[in-house]
């Protein structure tokens, strides 16, 4: 893994219910650095998480809600959880179901900040 | 009254491993302290994250920071874990009151008064909820209130709207067909300039990517997308399978908040569209 991002991977994925984390460029998707859980796919979540995040930005923009701090999309069987961190980076973590969101919400925030 | 919090210290770090990191972490929360309260209460929480008293210490500390949001999903976690903690139905009821759900924060609020029924401030708080009515002779319901319950009995929309009569029908809901076209509803930006038509021609391409991220990485159907911005946070979802609706909120509302306020939109969108085919 990329040394300035193992440790800040590390302390999400210890979460309860963390499946995999990840910090990708937001350009163009591409994994920059990432620490999964087997049967997590890397290429597939970075490259799903970047086209994500660019649609969300673009309607955050249209619709005047501000620069995007955190995205949450909510599944049947999880979630998938991007925050923007430096100007081209995504934090990216997927989430099981029944997970204590709040603290790891809380938790991205700081590290996309530390990231930032 | 707080306890002595060198003598908690004291016994937290002896054995980092007890219960101690509550009591620690809610006397220095009562002190003010949150940042060090903070660090306590998640240490605790990562070392008990099936401890109902832990998701409510963290729950406290978030709210006493303004993180109304993530308070909330503490509580309702602390509350899944235990129906019927005191202190997390006192939490929600608080919520829910300060965000204009009175029925909601009355029934948390009447939960928590039957748990500790000598709590005489609790109880003047249901009364205050209550607004005057008699609330004691009313048997408490066995569940929360639907989510009908705290619509408001609007007529039907005959404007032609389908949030007609819906708290922020004008400016914080918005109602979209697949190819972008505004069926009802409206978005206002702060500071009050209407981004309707730029948002709605957005909308289709958030709910593409949404669906597809969500079975590709076999997350199950979607069901919603929050996103916090910095000036508003905002809440997608379908209420039927080609419509999507977007609905606003400031920023620092409980995240379901704003999903509950999305809900109601669409429960509406759902009968407008129903009424208009």
């Amino acid at each position: 893994m990329t040394e300035p991002y193992a440790a800040p991977l590390d302390s999400l994925t210890r979460l309860r219910g963390i499946r995999g984390a990840m910090v990708v460029a937001a350009q163009d998707g591409l994994v920059v650095a990432e620490s999964l859980m087997g049967g997590v796919k890397g290429t597939a979540l970075a490259a799903m998480a970047a086209n994500l995040a660019a649609r969300v930005t673009e309607l955050s923009v249209r619709a005047a809600v501000g620069g995007p701090r955190f995205v949450h999309l909510q599944a049947q069987d999880g979630s998938l959880l991007v925050a923007p961190a430096a100007e081209d980076l995504l934090l990216v973590a997927v989430a099981g179901r029944d997970v204590p969101l709040g603290l790891i919400r809380l938790e991205m925030l700081r590290l996309a900040e530390r990231l930032a | 009254m707080t306890e002595d919090i060198r003598a908690l210290s004291a016994q937290y770090a002896a054995d980092p491993s007890s219960l101690v990191f509550l009591r620690l972490g809610e006397a220095l929360r009562q002190r003010g302290q949150l940042e060090p309260a903070l660090k306590i209460a998640l240490a605790g929480l990562n070392r008990y994250p099936h401890l109902p008293d832990a998701h409510d210490l963290y729950a406290r500390i978030l709210a006493d920071r303004r993180d109304y949001a993530s308070a909330f999903d503490e509580w309702d976690t602390a509350l899944r874990l235990a129906p019927h903690h005191l202190g997390a139905h006192k939490g929600i009821g608080f919520l829910y009151y300060r965000a204009g759900e009175p029925e909601h924060a009355l029934y948390h609020l009447r939960v928590a008064a039957e748990l500790d029924p000598g709590d005489e401030g609790l109880r003047a708080a249901v009364e205050r909820v209550a607004g005057g009515r008699e609330i004691w002779d009313v048997p408490l319901p066995v569940a929360p209130p639907t989510r009908d319950a705290e619509t408001r009995v609007a007529p039907a929309p005959a404007a032609g709207d389908p949030f007609t009569g819906v708290e922020g029908a004008g400016q914080r809901l918005l109602l979209v067909d697949r190819d972008g076209l505004r069926l009802g509803g409206a978005l206002a930006a702060r500071g009050g300039r209407d981004v309707s038509e730029e948002a709605a021609a957005s909308l289709a391409g958030v709910v593409q990517e949404a669906a597809r991220a969500a079975r590709l990485l076999e997350l199950g159907e979607w069901d919603h997308l929050t996103i916090e911005g910095t000036e508003l946070s905002a809440c997608l979802l379908c209420p039927t399978a080609d419509t999507s609706l977007l609905a606003t909120m400031d920023p620092g509302n409980p995240a379901g908040q704003l999903a509950f306020y999305a809900e109601r939109g669409a429960k509406e969108a759902r009968a407008w569209l129903e009424r208009a085919r």
